[in-house]
C-alpha cells in the first residue's frame, strides 16, 4: 500500500444557479491575460448542450483519456508513446481556439473618437487574436440556458448515446448546469501524455500542475486530458490549467471558485487513497465497473490501520484530521450520494458531483402532482428515464443503478425534511428506504443545506504537511536560517489575512454583530419567535413579555 | 579575406552557438518552447509541418554523412564514389524537395492566415529568412550542382574543412575557389548557428525522446525545502512583510 492524500471537490448541482460567478472570480484571478483569453479554468455549461470546447465529451474525435488495449493494458486512447512521438510535429487530435470560441473585444476608442456624424458610432468586435473586425459566432457559454434552441442543444454528445429511445421535446426538456474545474485526476491522462514529463501530480496533496519552466509547448496534453481543461497559451507556447489555487489552499482557504459560490455549492477537503491500487482500478475490463473501482481506492480515514500507515507515509496530524472530518469523504463514501465525471474516461476524476434531483421536482410540480412527496419523487424518479439515463452517461459510464440510488437519497431528504419541518411525526420508513438512518439523513441535511464555511471547506495547510520533513531536516536553530516564523510566505498571508485565527463562526467579519441570538430561518420550527426579532432594550417592558416568550402571532408585534 | 570567413567566422558562429545554448538554457528556461502555432490553424500544418521535419531530419541524416564521414571510410566499407555520390543526389534531392514543400505551406501558412501571421515575431522572421536561404542555397548545391550540373565532389573541399574545424587544425585554404553556391551554403547555414540559440530552433534540444522510457504519472514534491534554488527566491524572500 502507498498511502497518498488528495484534495478534491464535491459539487451539489442541485444548488447551482448557473450565475458564472465562479468563472468569472476564476477568470480574474488566472487567465484575464494575453495569450488564455480563450481559457477558462473553471466554466459552467448548461446541459444537455455542446459544453466547452464544442462536443469535447466526443472522446472518437478528440481522443482524450484512457483506454483499454486488446490485451487489457490501460493506454492513452491518443495512440502509444511512440505513435504519439512521430504526432509531434502536428497532433492530429488537437482542439484549435476556434473550438472553443475566438475571444474578442470592442472598438471602445471609436465611441470616443468618431467624428460628428448622423448615426451613433457603434463599438465594432475585434478579434483578440488577429487583431482585425470579426463576427461573433460562438462564445464560451453560447448555448448557456439552452441558447440555440433544438439545433444546439441536439448536438450534445451524450444525447446521441441516450437519443436512439428518445426523441427530444425541446419544450419538455430538462436542463441542468454543471460548472467544471479540473478534476486532478488519481491517473491524470495529461500528465502521461506530456513528452517532457512537465505535469506533474504534487505528492502532498494531489494537485496537478504544469510546470512552466519545463513545459517545452508539444501539446500532447491538450488531447490527452478528455475533459478539455489544459490549454494552450498561444502567447508563451506553454500550457496551463487549474491550479487549484495551490497558492490559496496551501494556507488552508479554499479555492477562488469555491469561496465565491453564491450557491455554496461546493465542498472542499482531503480523501486518503492507495495510490499502488489506482492503475487495476482504472483497468477494469467493464466501464460501468469504474465507478464502485475508484469508491475501492480510496482509504477510510477512520480506520487505525489507515492511520497507522498515513503516519508511516509522514502525513500529518493536521491532514488525518482533516481527512476525517472531509466533507468530500462524507458525501462520497458515507452518504454516497456523490458520483464521479465521466469515469468511462479512466483518469479517476477527483471532482465529483451530487446530481440534481430538481429537474424530476420540476417534472413532477408540473404535473400537478406534490413533488416533495416521498412516493411520488420515487416513482418519479424511476419513470422519468430520460434524464436518469442522461445523468448516468455524465457520471456511471450510463450505469443508472448508482444515479438512481443518489437520486433516491436526496428525495428521502427531501421528504423527511419536510415532515420535520412541518412538525409532522417522522417517518423512518423513508430513511430506511434508502439505508440511511434518520439521523444519518438529518446530518446529511446539514451538510447540504446549512453547512457553514468551515464545514463545507476542510483544509488542511501545506505547512502541516510539511511539519515531519522539516523536522528530519532541523538539525541547527530554525530561528537561523532565512525561513525563521515571521519571514516566509505563509507567515505573511497569515498576518494579512487572518488564517489562522478562524473567527468562531464561518460567516466571519461579514456576520451581524448580535448574530448568535438571531434564529437561522432554515432551523425555525414555525413556533418559537426566540430571537426573530431584534433584541427589546430592557428598559421597554411593557412591549415584549408575552408576545416573545409564548409565540403568539407576529403580526400583532407592536411597531416601535 | 579566407580566414576571416572560413577560420573566424565558424568560430565565432560554434562559440555563440554552444554559449548561446548554455546561457539561454540557464536563464530562459520559460521561453524555451516550440512556440506551436497548431491552435490557431491546423489544416495547412498538418499538411506542411511533418513534411517539413521529417524532410529536415533526412537533410540532416545526409549531412552528417557527407560532412562528418571522411570519404576513405565510404570507400573503406566498399562504397564506390559513384555509388555515393548517386545515394546522396537521389536521397538528397527526395528530402530535400519534402523540406522545401513543407516549408512552402508552412511559409504560406505563416503569411496567408492572419492568427498565425499575427504570432509571428521579428526574431521569427529573421530566423525565417535564415532558414529560406540556408535551405534554397542547399537545394542549389544537391540540384543545381550535382543532379543537372557535372556534380561537385564537396567531399573533397568542404568536408575536410569542417572537420578540421573540430580537430583544432583549421584548413581554412580548403574553401578558397570552390563553387559560389557552395560557399554561399556554407556561410548562411553559420550564420543561422549562430542566431540559432536566439530563436525558437532551440526547441530542437528539447526533442522528448526520454519520454519512451519514462514512467507514466510523474509525481512531484512541493519543493519548500531549498526555496533559495530557485531563480526568483531573492526577490520574494527580501520583500519586508507589510503593515
Amino acid at each position: 500500500m502507498r498511502l497518498m492524500a488528495q484534495l478534491a471537490m464535491v459539487m451539489n448541482l442541485d444548488k447551482c444557479i448557473g450565475c458564472h460567478t465562479c468563472s468569472v472570480t476564476c477568470k480574474q484571478a488566472w487567465t484575464n491575460r494575453s495569450g488564455v483569453e480563450y481559457a477558462w479554468f473553471n466554466n459552467v455549461e448548461t446541459r444537455p448542450g455542446q459544453g466547452y470546447p464544442r462536443q469535447y465529451e466526443d472522446q472518437q474525435r478528440w481522443k482524450g483519456g484512457w483506454t483499454l488495449t486488446k490485451r487489457g493494458r490501460l493506454t492513452l486512447r491518443s495512440g502509444s508513446r511512440f505513435k504519439r512521438l512521430l504526432n509531434i510535429f502536428a497532433n492530429p487530435d488537437l482542439p484549435e481556439v476556434a473550438d472553443y470560441y475566438e475571444p474578442w473585444t470592442y472598438d471602445y476608442d471609436n465611441l470616443l473618437s468618431a467624428p460628428q456624424m448622423d448615426t451613433t458610432p457603434v463599438a465594432r468586435p475585434v478579434s483578440l487574436i488577429t487583431g482585425e473586425d470579426t463576427a461573433i459566432t460562438w462564445g464560451a457559454n453560447w448555448d448557456d440556458d439552452l441558447g440555440g434552441g433544438p439545433e444546439q442543444i441536439g448536438r450534445d454528445p451524450l444525447l446521441t448515446k441516450v437519443s436512439d429511445k428518445v426523441k427530444l421535446e425541446f419544450q419538455q426538456t430538462f436542463m441542468f448546469y454543471l460548472p467544471r474545474i479540473c478534476e486532478h485526476c488519481l491517473n491524470p491522462s495529461c500528465a502521461a501524455s506530456c513528452p517532457s514529463g512537465a505535469i506533474y501530480k504534487r505528492s502532498e496533496d494531489g494537485i496537478v500542475l504544469v510546470d512552466q519552466d519545463k513545459c517545452r509547448g508539444w501539446r500532447q496534453c491538450v488531447t490527452g486530458c478528455p475533459y478539455k481543461k489544459i490549454y494552450f497559451n498561444h502567447k508563451t507556447g506553454k500550457a496551463e490549467k487549474c491550479t487549484f489555487c495551490y497558492p490559496r489552499v496551501e494556507v488552508g482557504i479554499p479555492t477562488v471558485c469555491a469561496e465565491t459560490c453564491v450557491g455554496r455549492l461546493r465542498y472542499i477537503g482531503v480523501v486518503f487513497y492507495d495510490a499502488d491500487a489506482v492503475l487495476a482500478a482504472a483497468s477494469v475490463p467493464d466501464d460501468k465497473d469504474l465507478y464502485p473501482a475508484q469508491l475501492g481506492v480510496f482509504l477510510n480515514p477512520h480506520d487505525p490501520r489507515v492511520v497507522a500507515e498515513a503516519e508511516r507515509a509522514g502525513i500529518s496530524q493536521e491532514w488525518i484530521d482533516a481527512a476525517q472530518a472531509s466533507p468530500i469523504y462524507k458525501l462520497i463514501v458515507d452518504y454516497q450520494v456523490a458520483l464521479p465525471l465521466h469515469p468511462e474516461y479512466r483518469t479517476m476524476p477527483m471532482v465529483w458531483y451530487i446530481p440534481p434531483l430538481s429537474p424530476m421536482v420540476d417534472a413532477l410540480a408540473g404535473t400537478g402532482h406534490d413533488g416533495e412527496d416521498a412516493g411520488n419523487l420515487f416513482g418519479a424518479i424511476d419513470a422519468l428515464r430520460i434524464p436518469v439515463e442522461y445523468l448516468a452517461e455524465l457520471f456511471t459510464a450510463g450505469d443508472v443503478g448508482p444515479v438512481r440510488a443518489s437520486l433516491q437519497r436526496l428525495a428521502a431528504m427531501r421528504a423527511h425534511m419536510r415532515r420535520v419541518n412541518l412538525g409532522e411525526p417522522a417517518d423512518p420508513e423513508i430513511a430506511r428506504s434508502v439505508r440511511l438512518t434518520t439521523d444519518e439523513i438529518e446530518s446529511m441535511y446539514r451538510l447540504l443545506a446549512i453547512a457553514k464555511y468551515e464545514h463545507r471547506y476542510v483544509i488542511p495547510s501545506a505547512a502541516g504537511s510539511d511539519a515531519h520533513r522539516l523536522d528530519a531536516l532541523a538539525t541547527g536553530c530554525s530561528l537561523e536560517s532565512d525561513g525563521a516564523p515571521g519571514m516566509t510566505a505563509f507567515d505573511v498571508m497569515d498576518d494579512k489575512f487572518h488564517l489562522t485565527q478562524q473567527p468562531a463562526d464561518g460567516n466571519g467579519a461579514a456576520a451581524p454583530v448580535d448574530k448568535e441570538r438571531r434564529i437561522n430561518l432554515l432551523n425555525w420550527d414555525g413556533k418559537s419567535t426566540n430571537g426573530l426579532f431584534a433584541a427589546v432594550p430592557a428598559h421597554d417592558p411593557q412591549s415584549n413579555g408575552a408576545v416573545h416568550t409564548n409565540g403568539a402571532n407576529p403580526a400583532v408585534e407592536p411597531i416601535r | 579575406m579566407t580566414t576571416l570567413l572560413w577560420l573566424t567566422l565558424p568560430y565565432v558562429a560554434f562559440t555563440s552557438f554552444v554559449v548561446g545554448h548554455i546561457w539561454r538554457y540557464r536563464h530562459d528556461q520559460f521561453g524555451w518552447t516550440t512556440r506551436s502555432s497548431q491552435s490557431h490553424e491546423g489544416r495547412l500544418l498538418r499538411l506542411g509541418s511533418p513534411l517539413f521535419h521529417f524532410g529536415l531530419l533526412a537533410v540532416l541524416g545526409g549531412h552528417v554523412l557527407g560532412i562528418g564521414v571522411p570519404a576513405s571510410w565510404t570507400a573503406a566499407v566498399g562504397v564506390s564514389e559513384h555509388a555515393y555520390h548517386l545515394m546522396s543526389v537521389s536521397f538528397g534531392t527526395l528530402s530535400g524537395l519534402a523540406t522545401v514543400t513543407g516549408l512552402t505551406i508552412l511559409l504560406y501558412r505563416r503569411f496567408a492566415v492572419s492568427a498565425v501571421r499575427a504570432a509571428t515575431t521579428t526574431i521569427d522572421k529573421v530566423m525565417y529568412l535564415m532558414l529560406c536561404a540556408a535551405i534554397l542555397t542547399g537545394m542549389l548545391n544537391t540540384i543545381g550542382s550535382n543532379l543537372i550540373g557535372g556534380g561537385y565532389d564537396y567531399r573533397a573541399t568542404v568536408s575536410p574543412w569542417f572537420r578540421s574545424l573540430f580537430t583544432l587544425s583549421p584548413q581554412p585554404a580548403l574553401m578558397v575557389g570552390i563553387p559560389i553556391s557552395f560557399q554561399i551554403h556554407a556561410l548562411v547555414v553559420l550564420v543561422l548557428l549562430a542566431g540559432w540559440p536566439y530563436t525558437r530552433l532551440v526547441h530542437v534540444f528539447s526533442t522528448p525522446v526520454g519520454y519512451l522510457v519514462r514512467p507514466y504519472i510523474v509525481y512531484r514534491t512541493r519543493d519548500v525545502a531549498h526555496p533559495s534554488s530557485r531563480r526568483y527566491a531573492r526577490a520574494w524572500e527580501t520583500a519586508p512583510p507589510r503593515r
